[in-house]
């Protein structure tokens, strides 16, 4: 349905936008403390309240779309950049000594949750934003090797690649002229699927200390700071959590809307 | 007193006009078949009956089945006429059984659900049923489960959910076109004897005019959604009414007018040619099967010889095709174009595989949707040194497409924008722009209608004037590689059992697996040329 | 036949084949096993800093610090300790926490009686929302029924769950007291007890993983509708319903197994996280307090517990593919 595609890109791109706009300006400068203003609920002033410290909330959840998006955003890069051609690899030798190394290292990166990975880089680097960016990394390589695999194995089949090949061309070029470009459309939405997940698992890497550390403002830090005064002021904790959601349903809103407008036969994996 | 009877049946879906005033009626113990080309209506016609229509579908009309209407009856009636009054047997044996409930259980299904008997006669009765069709209970015990059989016992196990409760009428959508030809005459002697013993009414949807001619009482010729000519059949083949009909049968005996074949000297020498392939381990520790999908293979193709190679499905000539134009390393053997080998030291040999180019089956799946068709015919030119360019290009390009029937400006065309047929005609011009000295059929016209097929077989015919082809023809079809070609091949498990000049191998057959073979297939009767 | 020991010729070829696939599914979790304890291992090993000198703190004598490194097993070659590590693991030895000098494997059993009933009581929960959810979406398809389940899953996907779980200690234990806002009542005061301390946790890890879990029985079970032998089903005289519930559903399963199999590793991280909003004392708190106290052998320990549940998990679900669809059992 169009409507979706719409909604979600009218949606998504609201918060692409309000961290765009945080660079240049802000209601209020979001490190800026002011005990007698604090825990405000949302007024004229500051639309959307004040914490504990008496910033404004408005100003850090435009600033803190900015982590969420650049973590969510490089980690499927990363994801698509290794998983990819990885899965075009493994589906051009088909059954292959490389396509089983590529596929059982997939599966083991699957037990690794990115919380895990997580875990192990915080224990032996220390916390940080890029902790976050390479566990999710990480967990997305399997999803695009496989989806990519997947995809790429019917088109081997096709009659179209048996010609290509009666025409000489390698694995490799094929690969590049043929099965990359028809299985692009599959990308960008899965692509979208997991820049949507991206978001959430920053959310909650922030959220437990082993994401962006202060003073870098994160939705889930602004969460673990709210958690203690949840029952005084409930806003604290609502608002980057609404922004967290609407920002996810805009982007899986998306991802459906391009999918059924790309091509409605797509599978796309949602994991 | 008529079993069925359809009134002015008209159908449309989503708005969409697709049966028009199609009327027919079938007697008790009659097979009534429906034909006609893809787009015709006849498989519409089928689901009316069963009304398992997709959604957005309107019918107007009249369909009586033994004294209930059945356009009118509720979808609690329904379910209780189908599979007891009425049985289906579908297209496709492989995926028309649900691949996790063992073949009794499905057959039982049919029984119970109807609430017919108690489980453990219905137990007895599906045993019965099963070893009517040919399933014996020894080799096939009802615990098996479909992926254990072949597409012909699939088909089978179908038909006995269909007859398990001696429905008073069957319907057949096309039931064997997606099988070989010896396993689609023992299926037709089957449905054959059913129909006579049980005295059941039969409805048969095929595309195959000499299946309709060998099994059917009365023939109903449909073309977009309307009946164009119905009669019984022997009326029907003595004196066709319509031009339609008679296109139809004309095109399917379609014989084309091969020029004579230049002097011999070999091109293609196939060499004692073997091809293995693993197996997936069954054991852990022990070393993978090896399977050999090519026994031994050796024959040689002439210059301009016209060769064709026939066999049922799973017979190894996938396996040699791909050998042959070197995708695949053989194990044993050596094949020569033209002296040259054409996998030399485990890599293919790129100067050899200029000279040869193949047409697939597929007119939708050979072509990459997203190029327009100048790239996609001018792939071949990757085989070259140097390629054409420029203004080269551009004749070379229009030439082909001259050649093969379609005009020069369809090359900004995108591939979605041709009919099937049309596409047919973009793959041989993809396969000549490069002027190769063999060309591969690989079962280029299965997929065409009849009428399409005849006049792709005719442009074959001329370019073999025109450019001196040599080809190879690969198919199942017995009539068409008859037609089309000088010399034969036949192929069965891996190895080619026999080889001869077309017509004698067809009229004197020295093979017994030949001779099955060509008993199988079924032939329309000689119309005498006058009629066509 | 064969030599082959594997060759089980006494046993109905059912069972062999379903033995043979088990045994070869097995083999692959031992070497899955065997790498990540080796890519753990190697991956804290890395880490700056000596244990011993860590525990004894910066003032402590060099033969003291020696004398440690010998007592935890620190002064073998890094293939020695790996081979100790594993050895250890295998007959229940985790090692001595370098903080608090008591076995980890104790440390881990305590807060494994929280993880564990977590982790199954979300999954129960899901399961039990999920199904009925998407085969009542799939069966409406384009219907009020399915819209509307739809949108709820669309949202329910979006959720993190730890807000969702912030969202719930505010209106059930805070506004209305039904439950408590956190810590465990722990199981020996009764079972009851024990679950109703997990219940707001379960539910907060259970309802986004429902969302996902129904749009995928829903999308699998459309899938088969449109199957060739759905229609086989319709022509024997099944109802829709019928068909749908005695010809869709199980073969569904087979895709939703696979979801259910990749959801656990995500209960698990997502247990870990929930159990920071509710102070349960579970794995995820002694892995947060291991880090902050670089404890890093429990660090090790639980990290290679976490990935054992989830390789083994993934293992299950193989086996309960091949009880699903026969083709399996012989295609090994």
């Amino acid at each position: 349905m169009k409507r979706n595609l719409i909604l979600g890109a009218c949606l998504s791109s609201l918060f692409v936008l309000a961290a765009l706009i945080s660079f240049i300006w802000t209601p209020f400068d979001h490190t800026a403390m002011s005990i007698p203003d604090r825990l405000q609920t949302p007024n004229a002033t500051h639309l959307l309240g004040t914490d504990h410290f008496g910033r404004d909330i408005l100003s850090m959840i435009m600033v803190g779309a900015r982590t969420s998006i650049a973590v969510a955003l490089v980690a499927v890069g990363i994801g698509m950049a290794l998983g990819v051609p990885l899965g075009l690899a493994a589906a051009a030798r088909k059954g292959s000594w490389l396509d089983e190394f590529i596929m059982r290292g997939n599966d083991l990166i699957f037990a690794f949750p990115s919380l895990v990975i997580a875990i192990l880089i915080t224990a032996v680097f220390g916390a940080g934003a890029i902790n976050a960016i390479i566990a999710i990394g990480i967990f997305n390589i399997p999803v695009f090797a496989r989806i990519t695999r997947g995809a790429a194995l019917s088109l081997w089949e096709r009659e179209f690649i048996m010609a290509a090949r009666v025409a000489g061309k390698s694995a490799a070029r094929i690969s590049a002229e043929h099965i990359l470009p028809n299985v692009a459309n599959l990308l960008i939405v899965q692509g979208t699927i997991q820049f949507s997940l991206g978001i959430l698992a920053e959310a909650g890497l922030s959220y437990v200390g082993l994401g962006a550390q202060p003073p870098t403002p994160s939705w889930g830090r602004m969460l673990a700071d709210a958690q203690t005064m949840v029952s005084l002021a409930p806003h604290l904790a609502l608002m980057p959590g609404v922004a967290i959601i609407l920002t996810v349903l805009g982007l899986n809103l998306m991802g459906d809307g391009l999918r059924d407008y790309l091509d409605p036969r797509l599978r796309v994996q949602r994991t | 007193m008529s079993l069925l009877t359809i009134q002015n049946l008209s159908l449309s879906i989503h708005g969409t006009p697709i049966l028009n005033n199609v009327s027919l009626s079938i007697a008790p113990g009659e097979i009534h078949a429906v034909t006609g080309e893809s787009g015709s209506g006849k498989s519409m016609t089928a689901f009316t009956v069963m009304q398992l229509l997709p959604n957005g579908t309107k019918t107007t009309g009249q369909v009586t089945l033994d004294g209930t209407d059945i356009l009118a009856a509720s979808e609690d009636t329904m379910c209780t006429i189908r599979g007891n009054d009425v049985g289906m047997i579908f297209q496709e044996p492989m995926t028309a059984l649900n691949p996790v409930k063992t073949i009794g259980d499905q057959v039982m299904e049919t029984i119970l659900i109807h609430k017919a008997m108690s489980p453990k006669d219905a137990e007895t009765r599906a045993r019965d049923v099963l070893d009517r069709v040919g399933l014996p209970a020894d080799r096939f015990p009802l615990s098996r489960y479909p992926h254990e059989l072949s597409g012909g016992q699939r088909q089978r196990v179908v038909i006995a959910m269909a007859i398990a409760l001696r429905p008073k009428l069957l319907i057949a959508d096309e039931p064997t076109t997606a099988l070989d030809v010896t396993t689609q005459a023992q299926i037709l002697d089957l449905l054959k004897g059913l129909v006579a013993e049980e005295g059941m009414g039969m409805l048969m949807i095929t595309h195959d005019l000499a299946v309709v001619a060998d099994m059917a009482h009365t023939i109903t010729v449909m073309r977009q959604g309307q009946v164009v000519e119905s009669a019984p059949t022997q009326a029907l083949l003595a004196d066709m009414q319509h031009d339609y009909t008679k296109m139809l049968f004309a095109a399917s005996t379609h014989q084309v007018d091969l020029p004579d074949k230049p002097a011999p000297s070999p091109l293609l020498e196939v060499q004692n040619v073997s091809r293995d392939y693993r197996l997936p381990r069954t054991q852990l520790f022990a070393p993978p099967g090896v399977f050999r999908a090519v026994k031994n293979v050796s024959f040689t193709i002439e210059k301009g010889e016209r060769l064709g190679l026939v066999g049922e499905s799973g017979c190894g000539k996938s396996t040699l095709t791909r050998a042959i134009l070197g995708l695949e390393e053989v194990q044993e053997g050596q094949i020569l174009l033209d002296g040259e080998p054409v996998f030399s030291g485990h890599k293919p040999n790129l100067a050899v595989r200029r000279k040869m180019q193949v047409v697939f089956q597929d007119p939708f799946g050979s072509f990459n949707p997203r190029h327009r068709v100048d790239r996609l015919i001018t792939e071949p030119f990757h085989l070259l040194p140097n390629p054409p360019k420029g203004l080269k290009r551009e004749e070379a390009i229009a030439e082909a497409l001259i050649a093969v029937g379609l005009a020069p400006s369809d090359a900004r065309k995108y591939i979605h924008e041709f009919s099937g047929g049309q596409r047919q005609r973009i793959a041989i011009a993809r396969a000549l722009i490069i002027r190769p000295e063999l060309i591969l059929f690989d079962e280029a016209v299965s997929a065409l209608d009849v009428s399409v097929r005849a006049q792709i077989l005719d442009l074959l015919a001329d370019l073999c004037r025109q450019y001196d082809l040599t080809y190879l023809f690969i198919s199942h079809d017995l009539s068409v590689v008859r037609s089309v070609t000088d010399r034969v091949l036949v192929m069965k498990s891996g190895e080619i059992v026999e080889q001869g000049v077309t017509e004698q191998v067809f009229t004197n057959p020295a093979h017994p697996y030949t001779r099955d073979l060509i008993a199988a297939a079924p032939v329309l009767p000689d119309l005498g040329r006058g009629a066509a | 036949m064969s030599r082959n020991i594997w060759t089980l010729p006494q046993l109905p070829p059912n069972v062999a084949a379903m033995l043979r696939y088990a045994l070869k599914r097995l083999l692959s979790l031992i070497i899955s096993l065997a790498i990540a304890s080796l890519i753990i291992f190697f991956v804290i090993e890395v880490a700056p800093g000596d244990p011993a000198q860590f525990m004894l703190g910066l003032n402590a004598q060099p033969d003291t610090v020696a004398a440690l490194r010998a007592e935890l097993g620190l002064d073998v070659p890094k293939w020695e300790r790996y081979l100790n590590w594993v050895g250890g693991m295998l007959t229940g030895d985790f090692g001595t926490s370098y903080t608090y000098r008591t076995p980890v494997a104790e440390m881990i059993a305590d807060r494994l009686w929280v993880s564990l009933p977590l982790a199954l009581y979300a999954l129960t929960l899901s399961t039990l929302i999920a199904f009925p959810a998407g085969i009542y979406a799939a069966a409406r398809r384009g219907r009020a029924g399915d819209v509307t389940v739809m949108g709820a899953t669309q949202l329910g996907v979006a959720i993190p769950n730890f807000w969702f779980a912030m969202m719930l200690v505010l209106i059930f234990a805070i506004n209305l007291r039904w439950f408590s806002a956190g810590g465990f009542a722990g199981w020996d005061k009764g079972l009851w007890t024990g679950l109703h301390s997990l219940t707001l946790p379960a539910i907060a890890l259970a309802l986004p993983q429902a969302a996902i879990l129904a749009r995928v029985m829903r999308s699998s079970l459309l899938d088969i509708l449109g199957e060739d032998f759905m229609r086989t089903a319709r022509a024997k005289g099944l109802s829709r319903r019928q068909a749908l519930w005695r010809h869709g559903v199980r073969n569904a399963l087979i895709p939703v197994l696979t979801i259910i199999g990749l959801q656990f590793a995500f209960l698990i991280a997502g247990g870990i996280i929930i159990e920071q909003v509710f102070y349960l004392p579970g794995l995820g708190r002694l892995i947060f307090q291991s880090i902050s106290s670089r404890d890093l052998i429990v660090v090790e320990s639980v990290v290679m517990l976490l990935v054992f549940a989830v390789i083994v998990v993934n293992f299950l679900v193989d086996l309960a593919y091949a009880a699903v669809d026969p083709r399996l059992r012989s295609r090994t």
